[in-house]
């Protein structure tokens, strides 16, 4: 391995210390009883099998929305709308699962109608950058309320159960994800989700038009004067991140936690998707630890929150920080020189040896 | 004391941060009212040497002393207020600006919160008086040609001070006459008591306008000569190490039946419609180079992309191989085997956080060698990549290293090789030789030398005179958009001839031999 890569591994780590460090010095100063707060935060989820079960499914929805953004990001396509296609995704298989019941073709239906309402949703500030030169990243930032209003609107007017508060009507049981582990809420979107990351570092890295979606990413001029088609790339990138989200969506609405529709606010995984693939460089194969990395993290913190007198919003700084370290080049660049440049002197002696 | 040392740059190592070592061991010595050579190949670490001096790097070993005492140049504020001033190969003007304006930037006389405009265009007509440079101050910097610039880099530099001045590679953008000319006002600040930092590897320029030289290679200093004393081929061989023959063995010519590139009243403007390529016509046949010769901004950089379809909105005909270049994609014009060597390798040839490998296959990863409906040959490209990195001597540690972690002489290297690799008919080729090591250039002119043979067709852009007049069979000097001059004899015509079409002081009405009807 080369000093770089291994420094760029050396500083995700330490970004992740410091900013744990910070966070027991906040949690020392507001607590009664940091001791135990920080005992609960770090191994609160090892704790039980539900505890455990937590974390895992927990990890589900983010491996989907970190796996779409890596590859929208993989093609410099800044598309944040991962939000709002998981929420239509969501919207969409609920609308199928409650009115078609089939068995086994039930699921398999609602989930590929959630990942195509996904892809058609991301693939609107796509088309108003090729048409208008719009810049995606405010285009499909402003279009997540599109999604939210969309399904609350459908969600009081067309899917809506009279007999239950805001809630949908309910899911038939046949689309039911069945759970893996007893115990636990541990579902089949699992593997699914697996699968997606999988796949999508496949696509990326070994299919032709991951290539040209790389090559646009890492250099746009580069990939036009090479002859690749931009305007295809800017198209599929988008439609497949928005059908990875929607297809997130999906499975998360049809997983054990949910029996209705009842999304009346974003759930927020779009927006832990960009912390995922910051995480993961924008490689997806790196997305499930990434995502167990977060989830632990945060299932640790309800843990705590329930358990002492720590409140949720300290693991938020944590993140925070460690996308502020991960993100700033700079961090530790004297430290990386150093490393480059005593790596490059003993070269030199090598060749003088030699 | 006419000999004091001024500045010394003791032991200089320089390690950038991709692992390229440039400077590995430096040593310079000023003396005051000198003009001082550094000489070296591109890429021995002139550059390097000079943006330590300047406060852009810092050096990761060694000292600088100023008159005598150490000093810490930590960014070029602190070099402008030691008296260092540096003119860079690619100049820091503001165009929109007026020349005034340019040189009072940042140091300008105020009156409470404004600029005092009056006094700036005094103070800079006071300073260009005093140096005798003609310049008409209230000139708008992007109206006033490529030499003017320069001297209005150079006054800025002595509008803040600089008793030490840098000059990277002054001439390399200059006509031979504007080379002359800078040379005299050069030898006027020497006799001010200027001492000047000449930054080349055009041996005869030094001969004619240096005290002492110091040579450069691979990082290291080879020593420091009075230029009087050491003949040219000596600095030569101590600045490349073994001799290098300029003069290439061009076979006879043997041209094709087929016009393989036509082109006809061909017209360009820019996206801010400003004219760039006028009514051009030419042919091109299969087995000939022809060279396009002129300064920079002439209409080069867009009847290139016209070409190679980077550019889409033009007037006129292109053919390729019979067939109108107007309805094909970029890709459909590489299908017709057309290779391009862009004249930025950075910003076009190549995606620097790629490997190698990824760098390779970017025009032809399409081809069913490489891949199938969907999928890429992965064990195919890893064997025709390492093949290609042996063939090209790209010097890597394998083909999976990033392409930005090369120096620059193997990052054209690997472009060549991705371009060459394709069998091409037409090569166009932008500035494929510029700024990279002696070794990697002539391999690279000995190749299109080899494709002409083959019976390709060449097209060759080239700033480097020489480089023009080894390997054209035809000649032509672009100015204003035009040809300017066009010549079948490339051995009857004399650099100087050929620097008075460039500023347009000599404009052939007919072109003969331009097309080929």
């Amino acid at each position: 391995m080369s000093s770089a890569k291994k420094f760029d591994i050396l500083r995700t780590l330490l970004s992740v210390l410091i900013a744990l460090g910070i966070s027991f010095v906040l949690i020392f100063m507001l607590s009664e009883q940091p001791v135990e707060a920080i005992k609960n935060l770090l191994l609160g989820p090892l704790s039980s099998k539900r505890n455990m079960g937590n974390v895992i499914e927990s990890m589900i929805p983010l491996i989907f929305t970190g796996t779409g953004v890596c590859i929208m990001f993989s093609a410099n396509q800044i598309n944040l709308s991962g939000e709002g296609a998981f929420q239509i995704g969501g919207l969409a298989a609920s609308c199928v699962a409650i009115y078609f019941t089939a068995d086994l073709l039930s699921p398999a239906a609602a989930l590929l109608c959630a990942g195509l309402a996904g892809a058609v949703f991301s693939v609107i500030p796509a088309i108003l950058k090729i048409a208008t030169t719009a810049s995606e990243m405010v285009s499909s930032l402003m279009i997540n309320y599109l999604a939210l209003y969309f399904g609350i609107y459908m969600l009081n007017n067309v899917i809506a159960d009279p007999k239950a508060s805001a809630a949908s009507y309910e899911l038939c049981e046949a689309s039911e994800l069945p759970v893996l582990l007893d115990g636990t809420r541990v579902h089949l979107g699992l593997i699914i989700a697996l699968l997606v990351a999988v796949l999508g570092y496949f696509f990326l890295y070994r299919t032709k038009m991951g290539y040209e979606l790389r090559l646009t990413g890492e250099n746009g001029a580069f990939a036009k004067y090479s002859g690749v088609n931009i305007v295809k790339v800017v198209v599929v990138s988008q439609l497949l991140g928005g059908f990875i989200s929607g297809l997130g969506g999906g499975v998360e609405m049809l997983s054990p936690i949910y029996s209705r529709f009842n999304w009346t606010s974003l759930t927020g995984y779009g927006w832990d998707a960009i912390i995922i693939s910051t995480l993961a460089k924008n490689n997806p194969l790196y997305t499930p630890f990434a995502a167990l990395f977060l989830a632990y993290l945060r299932t640790g913190a309800s843990i705590m929150a329930r358990r002492t007198d720590v409140t949720l919003e300290i693991v938020q700084i944590t993140q925070g920080i460690i996308i502020i370290l991960v993100v700033a080049e700079q961090f530790l660049s004297k430290y990386r020189h150093r490393l480059i440049a005593k790596e490059a002197k003993a070269a030199l002696k090598e060749e003088e040896v030699a | 004391m006419d000999n004091q040392i001024l500045l010394q740059m003791n032991h200089i190592m320089k390690i950038y941060g991709n692992g390229v070592v440039a400077n590995e061991d430096v040593s310079l010595e000023l003396r005051r009212g000198e003009i001082h050579a550094l000489l070296g190949e591109n890429g021995a670490g002139k550059s390097t040497l000079m943006k330590v001096l300047f406060g852009i790097e810092a050096p990761d070993q060694g000292e600088i002393l100023l008159k005598g005492s150490p000093v810490t140049i930590k960014s070029p504020q602190s070099a402008i207020s030691m008296g260092i001033g540096m003119v860079h190969q690619h100049f820091m003007l503001v165009p929109s600006l007026t020349v005034a304006e340019n040189i009072i930037l940042g140091v300008a006389p105020k009156k409470g919160l404004f600029i005092d405009m009056g006094k700036a265009v005094s103070a800079a007509e006071n300073i260009a008086k005093e140096y005798n440079f003609d310049i008409d101050v209230n000139q708008r910097v992007e109206e006033i040609p490529v030499g003017v610039k320069q001297k209005v880099e150079i006054l800025k530099a002595l509008y803040r001070g600089a008793e030490i001045l840098i000059l990277d590679e002054p001439t390399a953008v200059l006509t031979p006459q504007e080379t002359d000319e800078l040379f005299v006002q050069l030898i006027k600040l020497k006799e001010k008591g200027h001492t000047i930092i000449f930054i080349s590897h055009k041996l005869d320029e030094i001969k004619k306008i240096c005290d002492r030289a110091t040579i450069m290679r691979n990082g290291r200093s080879m020593g420091t000569y009075n230029v009087a004393d050491i003949t040219t081929q000596e600095m030569s061989r101590l600045m490349v190490g073994r001799e290098v023959s300029l003069t290439f063995d061009k076979k006879e010519q043997r041209l094709t039946e087929d016009v393989l590139l036509r082109v006809r009243n061909l017209t360009v403007h820019n996206s801010q419609g400003v004219l760039k390529v006028d009514n051009l016509s030419f042919d091109l046949k299969g087995g000939e180079i022809l060279g396009i010769a002129g300064v920079e901004g002439n209409g080069q950089t867009e009847l290139i992309d016209t070409l190679t379809g980077l550019n889409k909105r033009y007037q006129g005909e292109i053919d390729v191989k019979g067939q109108s270049i107007a309805p094909m994609s970029i890709a459909d014009i590489r299908g017709k085997k057309l290779a391009h060597i862009p004249e930025d390798r950075m910003a076009s040839g190549c995606a620097r956080n790629l490997s190698i490998q990824e760098n390779l296959f970017s025009n032809q990863y399409k081809s069913p060698e490489y891949s199938g409906r969907q999928l890429l040959k992965t064990k195919a490209i890893e064997r025709r990549s390492d093949e290609l990195i042996r063939e090209f001597k790209i010097k890597c540690s394998s083909r999976k290293q990033s392409v930005g972690m090369l120096s620059g002489g193997n990052i054209q290297k690997v472009i060549v090789a991705r371009e060459f690799s394709t069998a091409p008919d037409i090569i166009i080729a932008n500035q494929p030789t510029r700024g990279i090591d002696v070794g990697a250039a002539s391999f690279i002119r000995q190749r299109l030398l080899e494709f002409r043979d083959a019976g390709c067709a060449v097209i060759l852009v080239s700033a480097d005179l020489t480089e023009i007049f080894s390997l054209s069979d035809r000649l032509a000097v672009m100015y204003k958009g035009k040809f300017a001059g066009f010549f079948t004899d490339v051995g009857s015509v004399t650099e100087d001839e050929l620097g008075q079409h460039m500023l347009g002081i000599k404009r052939a009405e007919v072109l003969e031999g331009v097309v080929y009807e």
